[in-house]
């Protein structure tokens, strides 16, 4: 092979370590049964491979190539140590007979390797953080330094997180499965918390500071499309719609000098139209499921503010009904307190308040900043600056983020000079 | 893989039971143990005395000593166990949400160590 047709054989087997190695990874956990195992053996298979192909050509299935040479090498390294190690040697057969019958590796396997792959590192048996971590680095490829970075933490914080979540699959017995129809609803609960918690991770973090970050919203927007295009369940599909059409708004919900815009304030001409289509169509194919879980609703509502040209010209009415529906399958305090502020723009500030004021008598999110602003938010539009003042400060003293400190603050101003 | 399934109760709610409902739930333990064994998956299980009953002891530097009560005091305490053999883990959570103490109480599944030497730690 010409020197040239070498360097694109390199470029190529590059771009597929790029596109393909978490397909690799998955099917290699598989066969080998082990994590570690299998990352050794991914690495082993692209270094054979960018060694073997500029002399020998690109084989026909790179993909299936890969497996086939990441399982030799794992079956080498495992008789090597077996030499020594009487368990070792036993692994070694038992791979070499399980691998025998895998060896025919259609697209299909390997999707449901890529299945069991997100389903292992979201098995709700795994502490979210750590669930979270996993699935982070094994499925979206992010370094152990990413990770910390873009949740601001300790890089041996997160290592010890994913060698936890590890020791468990295995010492725990956490299938490597996908789970039964029986199963399901529950599992695929646990993927979505841990999608979402990634994307609301990166939507909350998102200000001018932190360009360096790794984006996580965009992780999460491509983890929940892989998962649909494997798995197109209405709530993994409302799933994704709910993040585009949040991520549609994302160059609206801050001004230039990185201060927080809410909703009704926003200049709606900086949506993104794109993400905003694709949302729409989502919600309309989750809601012809007939089936509408939480996620299906929560996708409905960001549809309603979508389609609205503003704030006033929202269809508020439409909002409490999506609420109402949503505190039948999937009620909490933050839910009422959303509905809450929807039932404010129906029917005046005074009814929102009067039902914040009864969760919060309740016990419930007293430590809730939200509820706090958005009841001083209320107050405010009623004219009853003094209490609004207090809820301000109360909203200030709870929360930890800076834009929205500085919101708080600038609100606080202006409440103090008119008092 | 075997597991222990230990089950915590709050046994103010066993005591406010009503008897009927009582006897109820003792019958569907019951079966339910029974349903395990056909399909399998029983090794052993047994139901606790009350907590009331529970001794504590330690030997430090050679010295016992012995309270009274349970070595935590939590709402929830140990109130029995089962003992199952399962594939994997989701097999096993599968099998213990079955049982009728998993919708009154808390059930811990445990893994065992295979080898008493191995897994204790780290």
């Amino acid at each position: 092979m010409s020197e040239a047709a070498a360097a694109t054989v390199r470029a190529q087997v590059e771009a597929i370590y790029r596109a393909d190695s978490r397909r690799v990874l998955a099917t290699l956990i598989r066969l080998l049964g082990d994590f570690e195992r299998a990352e050794e053996a991914v690495h082993d298979a692209f270094a054979a491979a960018a060694e073997q192909w500029p002399q020998n050509g690109m084989p026909k299935n790179p993909v299936a190539w890969l497996v086939s040479a990441g399982r030799f090498k794992a079956i080498d390294r495992i008789r090597r140590r077996a030499r020594f190690d009487a368990v070792e040697a036993e692994i070694g057969r038992r791979i070499e007979n399980d691998a025998a019958e895998a060896a025919e590796l259609g697209e299909e396997e390997i999707a449901d390797d890529q299945l069991r792959l997100i389903f292992t590192c979201c098995h709700p048996a795994l502490a979210p953080d750590a669930a979270v971590a996993l699935t982070l680095r094994e499925i979206c490829r992010l370094t152990t330094e990413e990770i910390a970075q873009a949740y601001l933490t300790a890089t041996p914080t997160v290592a010890q997180r994913i060698v936890r979540a590890k020791q468990k699959i295995r010492d725990a017995g956490i299938p490597y499965q996908v789970p039964s129809e029986a199963e399901l609803p529950h599992r695929l609960a646990a993927v979505l918390q841990v999608v979402y918690l990634v994307f609301n991770e990166g939507y909350s973090a998102s200000s001018g500071a932190t360009v360096t970050r790794v984006d996580l919203s965009t992780e999460a927007i491509r983890l929940a499309r892989l998962l649909v295009a494997l798995l197109p369940e209405p709530e993994a599909v409302a799933l994704l719609a709910l993040m585009l059409l949040n991520e549609s708004r994302r160059r609206a919900r801050s001004s230039p000098t990185g201060e927080l815009v809410l909703l009704a304030n926003q200049d709606r001409r900086l949506w993104d139209r794109n993400l905003i289509g694709e949302g729409m169509t989502l919600v309309g194919q989750a809601l012809a499921s007939k089936k509408a879980g939480p996620y299906t609703l929560q996708a409905a509502i960001a549809a309603v503010h979508a389609s609205a040209p503003s704030a006033d010209h929202t269809d508020w009415a439409e909002i409490v009904h999506l609420y109402d529906l949503l505190m039948r399958v999937a009620a909490s305090a933050v839910v009422e307190l959303n509905r809450a502020v929807a039932v404010a723009m129906c029917d005046g500030p005074a009814a929102g308040i009067a039902l914040i004021d009864e969760i919060l008598a309740r016990g419930d999110l007293g430590d809730y900043r939200l509820a706090h602003s958005a009841r001083a938010d209320l107050l405010r539009r009623l004219g009853d600056h003094d209490k609004a003042r207090e809820a301000y400060e109360r909203a200030l003293a709870l929360t930890r983020q800076e834009p929205e400190r500085r919101f708080l603050e600038g609100r606080l101003r202006e409440l103090g000079a008119s008092a | 893989m075997k597991y222990l399934c230990l089950v915590y109760i709050d046994e103010k709610v066993l005591d406010a039971m009503p008897e009927r409902e009582y006897d109820a739930l003792c019958d569907a333990a019951i079966a339910s143990d029974e349903s395990l064994r056909r399909s399998g998956h029983y090794v052993g299980s047994n139901a606790l005395r009350s907590v009331r009953t529970a001794t504590s002891l330690r030997v430090r530097d050679g010295k016992l000593s012995v309270t009274d009560g349970p070595f935590a005091e939590t709402k929830e305490h140990l109130g029995g166990y089962i003992l199952i053999e399962a594939a994997d883990l989701s097999e096993a959570i599968d099998l213990a949400a079955k049982c009728p103490m998993a919708a009154i109480g808390t059930i811990e599944v445990r893994p065992v160590r295979v080898d008493l030497r191995e897994g204790m730690r780290g």
